[in-house]
């Protein structure tokens, strides 16, 4: 699948099926800090991931400046 | 594809959210009602806003202010908004263009404040001018047009968009330095007084990952991007170690915050009646000031002289410097 990184934007490819919860501890991203929207749409923790899914994870915390 | 086994605690269908905090997961309708509560009961608890009120909210093309606007419009109050050009190269170009949008696709009114063309100067000179870290005169700033755009306008109260993350990374802050001044006075409702409207957070009972979660639920575009000036800030660094005891002990950050507001702000609150006699006025702009000249005039008038930094600039320069301490001293939310 396609998943699609923020701050900065770049994007991996990663191979085979996996949960929403799965994916984040992979790449190391904190679930509270996250969300994961799969095809456009907002997606929970135990959420399955296909191969041809397009997916972004978008870090919510702001510098709250 | 339907998620497996997540199902909303209220109607059961197929959840879009989970909310450990709360230990439950939400659909989309039901996950709004939640934050709709949360919203509603933080207003009344705090008697945050009234029916009467003309209310300017603090836009910055974020979710979280994006999030007030749109929940505050929804429930029918009269909301304005206010976005601030802070100067910061792209990034303030790009948050621009969020807040304008949003404001014209929905028929709201947005006013908009540059530092540079209405006082002479933009963040990044300040921060050089100032040699502070750019969130000091950034929040500095921020602030004092936040207040003379409310008083000028009249509008009878000034909503920001903190969430329950940014005010107990400010409380944590403020409790490893037992700040007493600063914890007395952070509370998500502050009354109008003598040259400042009143200001309310109505968001404080939300998490950031919830009043994100609603931009996109909502279909609320907004900028994603961080400022590029706050990286490595200790407001940042408060978050991520709330965050790891949040992931352990799911509601510990509402509870540290919650709690302090129900137990001890009342204490701490006390002590704010004698700090607040000290208070005069700045002989420059009028605005309040416990000094003759105001912190935003004495940045004004030292960044308006410099010759203009761009973000760029600034950034590389701090990034060879990236090694020394962390200079961001405490900080209020008000």
């Amino acid at each position: 699948m396609r998943v699609l990184l923020r701050n900065p934007r770049r994007e991996v490819t990663v191979d085979g099926r996996r949960t929403v919860n799965s994916l984040l501890a992979e790449l190391g991203l904190p679930r509270e800090s996250h969300l994961v929207i799969r095809n456009g749409t907002l997606v929970p923790g135990d959420a399955d991931l296909a191969a041809d899914d397009e997916v972004e994870i978008r870090p919510v915390i702001s510098g709250g400046c | 594809m339907v998620a497996v086994g997540s199902k909303c605690r209220t109607c059961r269908g197929p959840a879009i959210i989970d909310l450990p905090r709360h230990n439950a997961n939400f659909c989309a309708e039901h996950f709004l009602e939640l934050c709709r509560r949360q919203v509603r009961k933080a207003i009344d608890q705090y008697d945050m806003i009234g029916t009467d009120d003309r209310v300017l909210v603090a836009v910055s093309g974020g979710k979280d202010s994006l999030a007030a606007w749109d929940m505050l419009t929804e429930v029918g109050y009269e909301v304005d908004g206010l976005y601030v050009g802070l100067g910061i190269g792209d990034y303030s170009d790009e948050s621009a263009g969020y807040a304008r949008r949003f404001a014209e696709q929905r028929g709201l009114r947005l006013l908009e404040v540059s530092l540079r063309d209405d006082y002479g100067f933009d963040i990044p000179t300040a921060a050089r001018a100032t040699r502070r870290v750019p969130c000091s005169a950034c929040g500095t700033s921020k602030r004092h047009v936040f207040d003379k755009a409310a008083i000028d306008g009249g509008y009878s109260v000034l909503v920001t968009g903190h969430n329950l993350d940014d005010e107990a990374a400010v409380l944590f802050g403020n409790s490893l330095r037992w700040d007493v001044e600063y914890l007395a006075r952070q509370y998500p409702v502050l009354p109008a007084r003598a040259g400042f409207p009143k200001k309310a957070k109505p968001l404080v009972r939300l998490t950031e990952r919830e009043t994100a979660a609603w931009c996109i639920v909502r279909n609320i575009d907004y900028l994603v991007d961080e400022c590029p000036m706050a990286a490595g800030n200790r407001h940042l660094a408060y978050k991520d170690a709330l965050n790891r005891i949040e992931a352990d002990s799911p509601g510990a950050k509402a509870s540290f915050y919650l709690s302090f507001l129900d137990n001890m702000s009342p204490i701490l609150r006390k002590s704010l009646v004698e700090a607040d006699a000290d208070v005069d006025a700045c002989s420059r702009c009028g605005a309040p000031s416990s000094s003759p000249v105001c912190a935003f005039c004495r940045i004004a008038e030292k960044s308006a002289a410099h010759v203009p930094v761009p973000v760029d600039v600034l950034l590389g320069r701090r990034s060879r410097r990236s090694d020394a301490p962390a200079a961001l001293g405490k900080r209020g939310t008000s």
